[in-house]
């Protein structure tokens, strides 16, 4: 290092070491105490090997949580991308009260999770809400939102009914409701980033605005489309507040998450070693994500 | 012919049909916060949750700001100090990171950045050891320090794309004139990153604002901010619909102020969340 960079360096070591001790140092521990068995509130650094994982994959609450952080991941993304999309095209459409719109797609992504699970709590309440606007709309037989402990198109894997629980439809409702603005914006500036020109060579062609659409701009977003499923792919693996505030875990666990889980065995079941396996476990499946996205971002540059 | 729907006239009342129904969809559950919170306690009937009060009763907001009002003020303390830490190491870091490069500078930048994705779960158990050893646990300055690290991974990305805009040749001229390093930040850099710190205080603000997790696993009565305290409220089976929403209007609307004055600079923020931006 030339000497007129050691003053910059200086001045950002104390992040490096911050993040060095906080990130990588807290996850090192993590994962050690997830090879011990600290089970109690007393510390018990002893070393126990697979024992924790070994228990999780055969726990009916964690093969619960697997399933339902799928089905969620799954439909949040598909939710959120394609509501995203195309309130985006058609806000792109030279619309009057254009910002009126954005704004109102948008402000629930200035809420706190745990405000959006406490309101629609209230609205996917099955005596409450949506299903008093529902039953004067003449339907019979009413949905039971969150409190449903249905597992739809299920089979028995493992020692849970595996298929989609029809409780957590109504948690992803209210996530997409919060999320959307975000890949409205990010669909939205990347729709405006496209030179007119590239659509008016379309157009001149023959094409219908509707395939200028799909044929064009949709494939132009690819990369948007990419960002935005990985960014929420990342979110709904280790959502939690909206889960806590909402629905809580469920009964017989058709709402819970990994993240639900870590929280209660740790900080109300003082069983440390377990909590961390879960964190472990998170952290494997955004890393899995994650990590392409940050070195593919990082070659782009 | 003039009173038909042509195919063009067909495509917008379709757009804006489609666009004031689901517009009406993202504004109901403001439009029921706010009516029930409005409303009187005899009022507050599951069959009547959809009709605006009768008479307007101000009860609600009275009862749950008592109950919320020290969570709120611990949430103000905690995020003030924070967001404002939190950008000045951002804006060092970034403007290290962007102008100021050495070898292997590029791989720290990336090795922060994953520090912005983690699930905090991963390090909770150490972070909770951490700040008991130090005296910093269940305290506003415990929650202060792990906002102000956790927030240097998005505050340096922020502001190194930020700064990325500003020309080399800007700099290289005051090199030549010999400003140095801390020269060129004061008197170029810092005076032209004002919209930077205009979107960074926004997203910590909002971010630190509305977290929960660390706010639930690292304070107890008495520090707690008001997102856990909100949760409280709405937890307990005594308290009443009406005041629920009211506290949850309560909670949200520092955050919502903020994007109905500073949407712009929110949206910048949110872009840059996401990387590239």
């Amino acid at each position: 290092m030339s000497s007129e960079k050691v003053l910059p360096f200086l001045f950002i070591l104390p992040s490096i070491i911050a993040i060095a001790i906080f990130v990588y140092g807290f996850i090192s521990w993590t994962g050690y105490v997830s090879l011990t068995n600290w089970t109690t509130l007393v510390k018990d650094l002893s070393f126990a090997g697979l024992k924790n994982y070994a228990f999780l994959f055969n726990d009916y609450r964690f093969q619960s949580d697997m399933r339902n952080t799928l089905f969620f991941t799954l439909f949040f993304i598909v939710g959120v991308s394609g509501l995203g999309f195309f309130l985006a095209v058609f806000i792109d459409q030279n619309i009057r009260q254009e910002s009126l719109f954005r704004n109102i797609f948008m402000f629930p992504m200035a809420l706190s999770f745990v405000v959006t699970g406490v309101v629609w709590q209230w609205l996917f309440n099955p005596s409450t809400g949506v299903n008093l606007l529902l039953e004067r709309l003449g339907i019979e037989s009413l949905p039971r939102w969150y409190t449903d402990t249905t597992i739809a198109f299920s089979f028995p894997l493992g020692s849970i009914e595996f298929g989609l629980p029809i409780a957590m439809i109504a948690v992803v409702i209210a996530a997409v409701w919060q999320m959307t603005g975000f890949s409205l914006a990010m669909y939205l500036a990347g729709i405006r980033a496209i030179p007119d020109e590239v659509r008016e060579a379309a157009r001149v062609d023959g094409a219908t605005e509707m395939q200028v659409y799909r044929r064009v701009i949709f494939p132009m977003l690819m990369p948007i489309t990419v960002s935005v499923a990985i960014i929420m792919a990342h979110i709904s693996l280790k959502i939690f507040d909206l889960v806590y505030a909402m629905t809580g875990s469920g009964s017989n666990f058709v709402t819970d998450v990994p993240a639900m889980y870590m929280f209660e065995t740790t900080f109300r079941g003082n069983n440390f070693a377990h909590g961390a396996a879960i964190a472990v476990i998170m952290l494997l499946f955004v890393a899995i994500f994650i990590v392409p996205y940050l070195i593919g971002n990082r070659r782009g540059d | 012919m003039n009173n038909a729907l042509t195919p063009f006239r067909f495509r917008r009342v379709f757009l804006y049909a489609s666009l004031i129904l689901m517009g009406l969809v993202f504004i109901m559950p403001i439009y029921v916060m706010l009516i029930t919170s409005l409303k009187p306690i005899d009022e507050v009937s599951l069959s009547r949750m959809w009709e605006l009060p009768t008479a307007i009763s101000f009860d609600s907001y009275q009862y749950a700001f008592e109950r919320l009002a020290p969570s709120l003020l611990n949430t103000i303390y905690l995020v003030v100090p924070a967001t404002i830490l939190s950008a000045l190491f951002g804006s060092l870091n970034g403007y290290v990171l962007s102008k100021w490069r050495f070898k292997g500078s590029e791989w720290i930048f990336t090795a922060i950045l994953f520090g912005m994705f983690i699930p905090y779960q991963s390090i909770l158990i150490p972070l909770i050891d951490f700040l008991r050893t130090i005296g910093l646990y269940n305290s506003i300055p415990g929650l202060i320090l792990v906002h102000v690290v956790y927030g240097i991974p998005i505050t340096t990305l922020i502001f190194r794309n930020f700064y990325a805009a500003i020309p080399t040749s800007l700099l290289e001229a005051a090199k030549i004139d010999g400003t140095g390093f801390l020269g060129i930040y004061r008197h170029i850099v810092l005076p032209l990153s004002i919209s930077g710190f205009v979107v960074v205080c926004i997203w910590q603000f909002t971010n630190i604002w509305n977290e929960f997790l660390f706010a639930v696993s690292i304070t107890s009565t008495g520090s707690q901010p008001v997102m856990v305290a909100l949760q409280n409220l709405s937890g307990s089976q005594i308290v009443h619909w009406n005041v629920q929403m009211a506290g949850a209007l309560l909670a949200a609307l520092p955050t919502m102020l903020v994007y109905v004055f500073l949407g712009k600079y929110f949206v910048r923020g949110l872009l840059a969340g996401s990387v590239k931006g």
